[in-house]
């Protein structure tokens, strides 16, 4: 008996110290991102830090502006969104609503699989494929553009949008569509009237989780935007937040490293504004559905 | 995390070290001595060496330490391609015996010593199809600065300059943007995380232009003549070829290296070790 209380009491310790591991990782993460990127800051000014339009990290007098970076990082998140969403959405909406049970069930696996393709595999497709293409379609001098960051961010961010779509809607109840069917309307009059502003919560959801994806994705970016610290035009060359800390980190000393900590933590802040905005999307989405 | 991995590191080698004192004790004769006399450093060393920096560095410190191992089997060297900051931290750290930095040391950088182990050109690079051959200094800073923007202003075909390096804090870029004195000027099209990196993207792009570190240099793209002179190891060597720069290992002042990494740098800058760093593309300080 008592060998019995003492297993359970040994296991109930290692389960709280395994559900600790996770607060404990993001705690110290925190904390580690303030303490570590304030300092840059505070010698920057966070005027001259955010605003700032040009980064010579380098320079014999250095200059430390990031907002070249934010709004790439914006733009490019902004464009994935403008091409994955209506793909995405009508994916899904294809998925949960017109194919056929077979067929959806060879396509859903795509998709997911597409979720499970290294980002470094998507740069290296872009690299080798989506440059030279867009150098030879637009007539630019150089493919690594903000334009091939789009293009593959948006591709990148597909599996989330749809997996979260399709389950939203999925979830809009079977008697909505039929009273709309027996109304008179049509199928696709059904869908777009009914099931997706039914299913909007979840939809908005799994576009919050793309914009959290496209805005933190570092590897695939940084093989096809260029890397260079310009203020974002469609066809010119790009560093996003994500590519500037990891281009220069490896190389970096003194206050150009405290710096790139300080991206970090406004990255960190973007990342965090996302999080709480999914989950009171997701949070209202089930008091919805309650 | 770093702390853990060198302690138990460090635990290992010294158990290693032990043992390897156990055996020498037990196998005391007088053969054993007459070949401890005759061959005394090899015996004597065994252990890791570990270096960190430089990407640029890869193929030099690559042969270095290959030929190093296969004279003394029991000796491990490890290299972590970082960078030049990333080792002379690694350096200061003490995380790595031997900090490699193709880049000479800052003023702000103090309490190191630099060992020049060998020199490097770093090669002007064009893609294949591309005419121009021979180029200035000032050429070369205008292409950079974006002064000249078509290759044609230079000779070559009516086509946009697509300028391609490093990025900041590389010591290939360093290098170059000191040398040619276009030093926080550049108008950089991309700019890319590695040396080969670069000479892909240079491959890829008929109009580009870049530098890349000349032991890396393929047959993918051409060097182009700096001033009329070809880069290749003799011209680095004499001097004439221009845009050259040192590679050197970096030690902490006042901290005692192993043996085994004593005799690693010792090595590096032998007679023996010139003809592997020409192997490797570079050239052996003197």
């Amino acid at each position: 008996m008592k060998a019995r209380n003492l297993t359970e009491k040994v296991m109930n310790a290692v389960f709280v110290v395994c559900g600790m591991i996770s607060i404990i990782a993001v705690v110290g993460i925190s904390a580690y991102m303030i303490i570590s990127g304030l300092p840059a800051i505070k010698e920057i000014g966070l005027i001259d830090f955010l605003f700032g339009q040009v980064w010579k990290s380098t320079a014999s007098e250095p200059l430390f502006g990031i907002l070249p970076f934010i709004l790439s990082s914006i733009c490019a998140t902004f464009g994935a969104i403008l091409i994955g969403v209506p793909i995405g959405l009508l994916m899904s909406v294809f998925l949960s609503k017109i194919a056929s049970p077979k067929l959806a069930s060879a396509v859903r696996p795509a998709v997911e699989l597409l979720a499970g393709i290294p980002s470094v595999v998507y740069g290296l497709v872009g690299m080798i494929v989506l440059v030279p293409l867009i150098m030879d379609v637009f007539g630019v001098k150089s493919g690594s553009t903000l334009f091939a960051a789009i293009v593959v961010l948006a591709i990148m961010i597909l599996p989330s949008i749809v997996s979260v779509s399709e389950n939203a809607l999925n979830a809009v109840p079977k008697k909505y569509e039929e009273a709309s069917l027996a109304l008179g309307a049509t199928k696709i009059e059904t869908i777009f009237k009914v099931s997706i502003p039914s299913a909007k919560s979840g939809i908005t959801a799994g576009i919050v989780l793309g914009i959290g994806r496209a805005i933190g994705e570092a590897m695939a970016v940084m093989m096809v935007a260029g890397n260079v610290a310009n203020m974002p035009k469609l066809f010119g060359s790009v560093r996003l937040l994500t590519t500037a800390i990891s281009s220069e980190m490896s190389y970096a000393s003194g206050l150009q490293k405290q710096a790139l900590f300080s991206i970090g933590l406004v990255l960190f802040v973007f990342i965090m504004i996302i999080n709480v905005v999914l989950n009171t999307l997701l949070k209202g989405g089930s008091k919805n559905a309650n | 995390m770093k702390k853990i991995l060198s302690i138990t590191l460090a635990v290992i080698m010294c158990a290693a070290l032990f043992a390897g004192c156990g055996s020498t004790t037990t196998e005391v004769s007088p053969s054993a001595a007459d070949d401890a006399s005759t061959q005394p450093t090899a015996e004597a060393l065994s252990g890791t060496v570990s270096t960190n920096g430089s990407t640029s560095m890869e193929k030099v410190i690559a042969a270095l330490s290959e030929a190093f191992m296969a004279k003394y089997p029991d000796v491990v060297v490890t290299y972590d391609a970082t960078g030049s900051g990333a080792g002379i931290t690694a350096a200061t750290e003490g995380t790595a015996d031997i900090g490699l930095a193709s880049r000479n040391l800052k003023t702000e950088e103090t309490g190191l010593d630099a060992v020049v182990v060998a020199i490097d050109g770093i090669a002007i690079i064009v893609n294949k199809s591309n005419t121009v051959a021979d180029l200035t200094l000032e050429q070369i800073g205008k292409l950079a600065t974006g002064e000249i923007t078509n290759w044609k202003e230079v000779g070559g075909a009516d086509a946009p300059v697509v300028f391609i390096g490093r990025e900041a804090g590389s010591g290939t870029r360093d290098g170059f943007e000191s040398i040619v004195k276009v030093a926080d000027n550049c108008k950089y099209e991309q700019e890319l995380t590695s040396t080969g990196a670069v000479i892909a993207a240079v491959a890829a792009n008929e109009n580009a232009i870049g530098y890349a570190s000349l032991s890396a240099v393929g047959d993918t793209v051409s060097a182009v003549k700096v001033g009329g002179v070809a880069c290749t190891e003799a011209t680095v060597l004499d001097g004439t070829y221009a845009i050259q720069r040192n590679f050197n290992m970096i030690t902490k002042q006042g901290v005692e290296l192993s043996a085994t990494a004593k005799a690693f740098m010792e090595f590096a800058l032998s007679d023996e070790a010139g003809a592997i760093i020409e192997k490797a593309g570079a050239i052996q300080a003197k």
